[in-house]
């Protein structure tokens, strides 16, 4: 193995801002007053908020010495499974960064606003294209607020039906915020198990498929990594009876101009900008979570939506059916400028190959390290792979423990103990960002753990031992929460 | 974890399929999450527990609890009217860990049908049912 990423260095201890100012310091001056100070009346007054008092040095150290502390993609390989963890392209910042479009205020007239309104109508002609719908919206602010819109839009079509239903077909292997997004529209999540090989089979489906569900919550690529091949007799089944198709396309990173969803009995589906479209995202956003449906749907989608009338770019309310607003405003459009940024500069051509080195990269992985870690489902897989601890087990080294002690090789640990459909699972995603250099270290670590696993079980048990900090007493934190500054 | 081998399974009480375990004290049935839960679930750092009064189905969600791993929901391995819960639970999470069948019980039920406890499973079937999936 060459020399390991992880490695000792200095990093500075810093407190709370709170512990670190002293009264009377301050980064900014004003200019002198040149008026009678005004007092405000009494009821406006009182305790300020508890703030510290602060140099802008200590301020700028503060934080510098903070992000040392950190990890991003931007310092290494950062497998997250089902994250998608790409390096975001610089150029997309720079784009966003654009004084017209970062300035831009969003209550300007649509006569002041065409280039944004431009931009916004293109990225949703896109987002159609790549996906094989026919219309979207860019309103909702994530995934999961993507999942909501779109079970909306699935009640709106089935009350302009005149008829309601109950349920929603959910398998094992969705997203947690696929049922969760189901039950908050009002329906009952009905689950369904895969079968032996990781995959949604017909018969399960005709077996709960009913009048009374409104339709079914797929994601496709599966969580699993595994691609759904009887999808089109599933969508025939559910289309049958009436419902409708919803497709959880965060992981349409593996499928990027290959699928077209539209075409595979899909009705409406949202995408995370925030993954597939190299977006930044972890530590709580901003994400973006458009939504693209078939003609059947398109009017219920939110407003305003953008529209170009007379080669001029206007905002529509025009829409009696529409669910109305999922968002203030438009949806998080910083995040929209970068993921049009990467759409541009990434051409259809190299979207599609993103997507087949994406899953290139898992089934490399996936082979290397299939001795070395168990392999549940031996298969082709898509752009993410699932093993799990079950062969370090015999030593009691779980997969928590392995994932730390990857942190001290210089590497964010995989998605772990999700899916659930697998016991002590390990979800690795080293997307189509990584090398094959970096990707042979990630393996070749991975089987040095395996063999600490064997010989020194313990050294995994403390594990990290070289980060900045050691391993957290997750327990004690979750019993005796500090929420306090 | 624990291997098969190292579980506590009294054989005094009797166990759900969802790893519930269930003992007749007098006229009431006391219920809790048995030893291969607490040990597959870790440290358990929340407990949420129903309302004495509740009257529920055999089967009906009584209880989630939530590890530093999963949150699992509870299902109640006898009909009845909950008529006691286990307070201590709510500063003390941990006795679920450390007790599982002494003081970190969860429930108490007025059982609607004692015959019910004959449905569930002795000490050496859940043994046998968890050896199968391993």
């Amino acid at each position: 193995m060459k020399e390991p990423l992880g490695t000792t260095g200095l990093l500075l201890n810093e407190p709370l801002l709170w512990e670190k100012g002293k009264k009377g310091r301050r980064g900014f001056s004003l200019p002198p007053r040149d008026i009678e100070p005004a007092h405000l009346d009494k009821e406006f007054t009182g305790e300020g908020p508890d703030f510290p008092d602060l140099s802008e040095m200590d301020v700028v150290r503060h934080y510098t010495r903070l992000s040392q502390w950190n990890f991003g993609v931007d310092t290494g390989m950062y497998p997250l499974g089902s994250c998608t963890m790409k390096y975001n392209p610089k150029t997309n910042e720079r784009q966003a960064g654009l004084s017209g479009l970062s300035t831009a205020h969003p209550l300007l007239p649509a006569s002041l606003s065409q280039g944004v309104l431009k931009l916004m109508f293109e990225l949703g002609k896109h987002l159609s294209e790549i996906t094989g719908m026919d219309a979207t919206t860019l309103q909702p602010a994530a995934g999961a607020h993507g999942e909501l819109t779109g079970m909306l839009l699935i009640h709106a079509f089935h009350k302009s039906k005149g008829t309601q239903r109950s349920k929603i077909i959910v398998p094992d292997t969705a997203h947690g915020t696929n049922p969760a997004s189901v039950a908050l529209c009002g329906y009952k999540p009905v689950p369904v198990n895969s079968d032996e090989k990781g995959i949604l089979s017909l018969a399960a489906i005709s077996q709960v498929m009913d009048e009374d569900t409104a339709g079914i919550m797929i994601t496709n690529p599966n969580t699993l990594g595994l691609f759904e091949e009887n999808i089109r007799g599933i969508a025939q089944t559910v289309h049958s009876k009436g419902g409708l198709v919803y497709c959880d396309g965060a992981n349409l990173n593996a499928v990027m101009g290959v699928v077209k969803m539209g075409d595979i009995g899909v009705d409406v589906m949202h995408l995370n900008l925030h993954k597939t479209f190299s977006t930044p995202h972890g530590g709580g956003g901003p994400g973006s979570g458009p939504v693209c449906v078939k003609n059947s749907l398109e009017p219920f989608l939110p407003v305003p939506r953008v529209e170009k009338r007379d080669g001029q770019y206007v905002l529509s309310e025009d829409y009696p059916e529409s669910v109305g607003k999922v968002l203030a405003f438009y949806g998080n459009f910083g995040v929209m400028v970068k993921a049009y940024s990467y759409i541009l500069s990434m051409g259809p051509e190299n979207l599609k190959r993103a997507s087949q080195l994406a899953v290139l990269n898992a089934n490399y992985i996936k082979e290397k390290l299939k001795g070395t870690l168990h392999l549940p489902y031996d298969r082709p897989c898509m752009h993410e792979c699932v093993f799990s601890d079950k062969y370090q087990m015999a030593n009691k080294v779980a997969t928590l423990d392995m994932a730390k002690r990857l942190m001290d090789y210089g590497f964010h640990p995989p998605t772990v103990y999700f899916p659930l459909v697998v016991h002590g699972a390990i979800m690795v995603e080293p997307t189509e960002t990584e090398c094959k250099e970096d990707l042979d270290q990630f393996i070749e670590t991975f089987e040095v753990i395996a063999k600490e696993a064997r010989e020194d079980p313990d050294l995994l048990h403390e594990a990290p031992r070289k980060c900045k900090v050691r391993r957290l007493d997750e327990t004690t934190a979750a019993r005796k929460p500090c929420l306090a500054g | 974890m624990k291997e098969i081998n190292e579980l506590i399974l009294p054989d005094d009480l009797r166990y759900a399929v969802d790893h519930e375990w269930a003992r007749v004290e007098g006229d009431r049935v006391r219920v809790g999450l048995d030893d291969y839960a607490q040990d597959q679930l870790g440290d358990i750092v929340f407990v949420e527990l129903p309302q004495p009064g509740e009257t529920l189905e055999r089967g009906q969600e009584f209880a989630t609890v939530e590890s530093v791993k999963a949150v699992v929901e509870c299902y109640l391995p006898v009909s009845g009217e909950i008529v006691a819960v286990n307070k201590q639970l709510e500063d003390s999470p941990e006795l679920m860990n450390e007790s599982s069948y002494g003081d970190g019980w969860m429930v108490e039920v007025n059982p609607k049908d004692l015959s019910e406890m004959d449905d569930l499973m002795t000490s050496a079937e859940n043994l046998e049912r968890l050896k199968g999936a391993e």
